[in-house]
């Protein structure tokens, strides 16, 4: 096999590692924070897809999509939290119960709305054209995906290392109870780490509509990607939610072209190794 | 089964007082073969569809009551139950259809295959606890679904298996009718029963809740409680896999979706439904999210809204299940 | 812990008493299992049993209770109790016949509770039972196994003083052959019930001797007894 297929592989597993991590780094926090296994996160990535692509209809604006795909979902996620899921503190199978019926509610939702067409969403022409460097070629867009998930990985790393809110959400992570007792309101902490999870996985939605398309089942079929990436980097880790969506990007990728009939396997026979060695995940804490 | 044990002992020590009221036990126990019975009764004079739909909540039942050895007794909430139950169906299912294996060895290899499939797996789950013990499951249910979706040549990927044929028992009766293969089922689903509901009141058993209560006083006690945990995992799983066996010849058809995440989450919500650790509530769960998933599909198009409402209600209305809310309080009178 | 040197003869009655915080429990669940050595070693009866785990060390004869009551809430008291009585027997690990086939578990588990005064008690849901019996229980379940050595941590934690005194005599009436070394708050309650007292301060021995010697001794009298 030549360089030229290495290359262009690892550039769509990186890519498409972009796209998980924005999925997975919200799905990690979530559980950092509130200890939440949330089964609807694919959702918030399938109805974020769905929303962008009725604005980019409407107002034929990308950028206008993103906005309104995360606030959107940002709300959903609000009111999921504050309304349903605190009435189960530290009930895991509830949680997962719970969460589960929003995203059959979610898929039923979105089948009635936008019917069971798939759709892509259009992307501005910008981003539509093709980077030549040398004899590779790779697509503008993807080019645009890693760039918006480096800009968010490095947001988060700045806000979660260097500002008052992310002591906060990182002394919630490390230890709750400790964090309520020095005075930190975690109820406000855990409600906006949930919005913004569920606003990055939206942006992922709509980012990822416009090259995975946006159709029915698109969210239990993102649902593992994103778990695979949370349980290898570690629950409640930004460096492991990155590293993780590299690997599960570049592990799929090979894996689809070089084994296909077991490319599924290639993904998740890996984890399941890391798990058995370090069940809290590469970067994770017991 | 239990109602046997005050009689047979001979000390004053079996007075029943103390055990789980084997009083109530005998009632539940009879309340069981009761509803066994009745539907064994009215089944011949049901018309086709509700005896399919029967016949679809008894071999149900079987894989909620397993997953109930797990969660409500032991204690552990897997999310990759039906990845045993799918592994005996797709062998079944391969099987019967390229080999034109009969019962006896697709029985055989697809018990083995998934209680071997759950020994590995057990061994690297066990290890893990609360959230972890979840996600691993899950990510080990993936496996097992991600194999059935992409390994096409062995499992036809998304087309799935289809007609897989009903076994020959050499009986006058075909089993390729729906009333004779409804007795089969409820035949093998009684055995099923019966088999788990003697592990769960046996020392063993026991030890099973003693792990669900407290592992620490478990150990302190002498119980390798790894070992314990890891026995009724493999269990579990076989007992899957039984469900997975009878699934395939009911449906004749399997695929993708029956080892799929939802088919286990839809599991965990049987259980939680019908009252976690109390093995007949979990199978009457079973029936009725089986009723009400294909009775509501009747009726509108809207069935998955429904059903994520009731996921959500039973969970903020029932948290302890339907027969669970029940079970146990009475002892408080004594 | 820091180089805490502990040795109790067989039948030996021994309290450790010391301050909040002085490493008494940290030390139970080091000799139980429950917490592993980071360094230095436990023996058992002459058997090194640093690296084994809890439930080995039980079937050692290895028996404990804890502070903060440890049972099984949702069972009824003769159900905790006999989990206690299979537990160093195989037949925990029998699954094809159930429990009331074992009348000799029965027998076992229904004199363990006549033992320290809960036979009454025996359906009863233990969620349903007062503070004082289920620390009762507490104790039942650690004599069930028939250990050579108990463990038992603040035995009276959370007792009336009438509560107490019953306990103390329950203890007292133990097998005299059986090894006893109780962590006990209430001093003199600690000091009826034996005859030998280590004190624990920060993880360290700071007195080691008679319930005379330790009564007598400053430094003890200087930071536990405030006198």
């Amino acid at each position: 096999m030549s360089a030229e297929f290495w290359i262009t592989q690892a550039f769509n597993g990186i890519s498409y590692g972009a796209l998980l991590f924005l999925l997975a780094s919200g799905l990690s926090l979530i559980f950092g924070v509130m200890r939440i296994v949330n089964l609807a996160h694919g959702s918030y990535f399938m109805l974020g897809g769905y929303v962008g692509l009725s604005v980019v209809w409407r107002t034929g604006s990308f950028l206008a999509a993103l906005v309104a795909g995360a606030v959107a979902i940002a709300l959903i996620g609000i009111g999921m939290e504050r309304l349903f899921l605190r009435r189960l503190p530290g009930q895991t199978l509830g949680q997962v119960l719970m969460t589960v019926g929003f995203a059959l509610m979610f898929q039923d939702v979105a089948l009635l709305v936008w019917g069971g067409d798939p759709y892509t969403i259009p992307v501005p022409a910008a981003l539509q054209g093709i980077v030549t460097a040398g004899t590779l070629r790779f697509p503008a867009y993807r080019i645009f995906i890693i760039v918006v998930a480096v800009l968010i990985g490095v947001g988060l790393w700045v806000v979660l290392d260097r500002t008052r809110v992310g002591a906060m959400i990182r002394a919630a992570v490390d230890d709750r109870e400790m964090a309520q007792g020095v005075g930190i309101r975690v109820p406000v902490v855990s409600l906006g780490v949930f919005a913004l999870g569920a606003a990055l996985a939206a942006l992922g939605g709509v980012i990822g509509g416009g090259f995975l398309g946006v159709y029915p089942g698109a969210d239990f079929e993102v649902l593992p990607y994103a778990f695979v990436v949370v349980i290898v980097g570690g629950l409640g880790s930004l460096p492991g939610a990155m590293v993780g969506s590299l690997l599960v990007g570049l592990l799929d990728n090979f894996g689809k072209a070089l084994f296909p009939e077991l490319s599924y396997f290639t993904l998740f026979a890996p984890m399941a190794l890391i798990l058995a060695l370090r069940p809290t995940g590469l970067f994770g804490r017991a | 089964m239990t109602n046997g044990a005050p009689r047979s002992s001979p000390g004053p020590a079996a007075a029943s007082s103390g055990l789980t009221a084997p009083a109530t036990l005998d009632r539940k126990v009879v309340a069981g073969a009761v509803v066994l019975a009745l539907a064994g009764a009215v089944a011949p004079v049901l018309p086709a569809y509700p005896l399919t739909l029967l016949t679809q909540a008894v071999i149900v039942a079987v894989l909620a009551m397993s997953l109930d050895v797990l969660l409500g007794y032991t204690g552990l909430p897997s999310l990759g139950h039906a990845a045993y139950f799918g592994i005996a169906a797709y062998t079944v299912g391969i099987l019967a259809t390229e080999r034109q294996t009969g019962l006896a060895g697709c029985l055989v290899a697809a018990l083995l295959l998934a209680t071997a499939t759950a020994a590995v797996f057990g061994f690297l789950a066990i290890r893990a606890t609360g959230t972890y013990f979840l996600m691993i499951t899950l990510a080990l249910g993936m496996v097992v679904w991600g194999l059935a979706f992409r390994w096409v040549s062995m499992t036809k990927g998304d087309n799935g298996i289809a007609g897989v044929p009903r076994p020959e028992l050499g009986l006058p009766w075909s089993l390729a009718a729906p009333l004779p293969f409804f007795y089969f089922a409820l035949l093998a689903a009684a055995l099923a029963w019966a088999a788990m509901g003697v592990l769960v009141r046996s020392p063993f058993g026991l030890g099973l809740k003693g792990i669900r209560e407290s592992e620490s006083r478990m150990r302190a006690l002498g119980y390798n409680v790894w070992l314990h945990k890891y026995l009724a995992f493999v269990i579990s799983g076989f007992f899957a896999a039984f469900a997975g066996v009878l699934w395939a010849y009911y449906n004749g058809f399997v695929g993708p979706v029956d080892v799929q995440l939802v088919t286990s989450v839809e599991t965990l919500l049987m259980v939680a439904l019908g009252g976690p650790g109390t093995l007949a509530g979990p199978a009457l769960g079973a029936a009725a999210i089986v009723f009400l998933k294909n009775f509501v599909s009747v009726y509108t198009k809207r069935w998955l809204l429904i059903l994520g409402a009731v996921y959500i209600g039973v969970i903020l209305f029932a948290p302890r299940g339907v027969l669970g809310a029940f079970s146990r309080e009475p002892h408080s009178a004594r | 812990m820091d180089d805490v040197t502990l040795a109790v003869r067989a039948g030996e009655r021994r309290a450790l008493i010391g301050p909040n915080g002085a490493g008494k429990t940290t030390l139970f669940n080091l000799i139980s299992g429950e917490l592993s050595a980071s360094a230095g070693s436990i023996t058992l009866f002459g058997r090194d049993v640093t690296r084994a785990a809890a439930h080995r060390r039980a079937a050692l004869g290895l028996a404990r209770t804890f502070q903060i009551t440890n049972v099984f809430p949702s069972l009824t008291v003769l159900e905790n109790c006999l989990l206690a009585v299979q537990a160093l027997s195989p037949v925990k690990l029998a699954m094809h016949r159930s429990l009331g086939r074992y009348p000799v578990l029965h027998t076992h588990a229904r004199a363990t509770l006549e033992a320290v005064g809960l036979a009454d008690r025996a359906g009863a849901v233990v969620k349903h039972l007062s503070h004082g019996e289920q620390r009762q229980l507490e104790i039942a379940l650690a004599l069930a196994g028939r250990p050579r050595v108990l463990l038992l941590d603040e035995p009276t934690a959370g007792l009336s003083p009438a509560e107490s005194q019953m306990m103390a005599g329950l203890i007292k009436r133990l097998d005299p052959a059986m090894t006893v070394l109780v962590i006990e708050h209430d001093m003199d309650i600690a000091l009826e019930i034996v005859r030998h007292v280590t004190v624990l301060h920060y993880g360290r021995v700071i007195a080691d001797g008679t319930r005379e010697d330790v009564r007598a001794n400053p430094l003890v009298r200087e930071i536990y007894l405030g006198a």
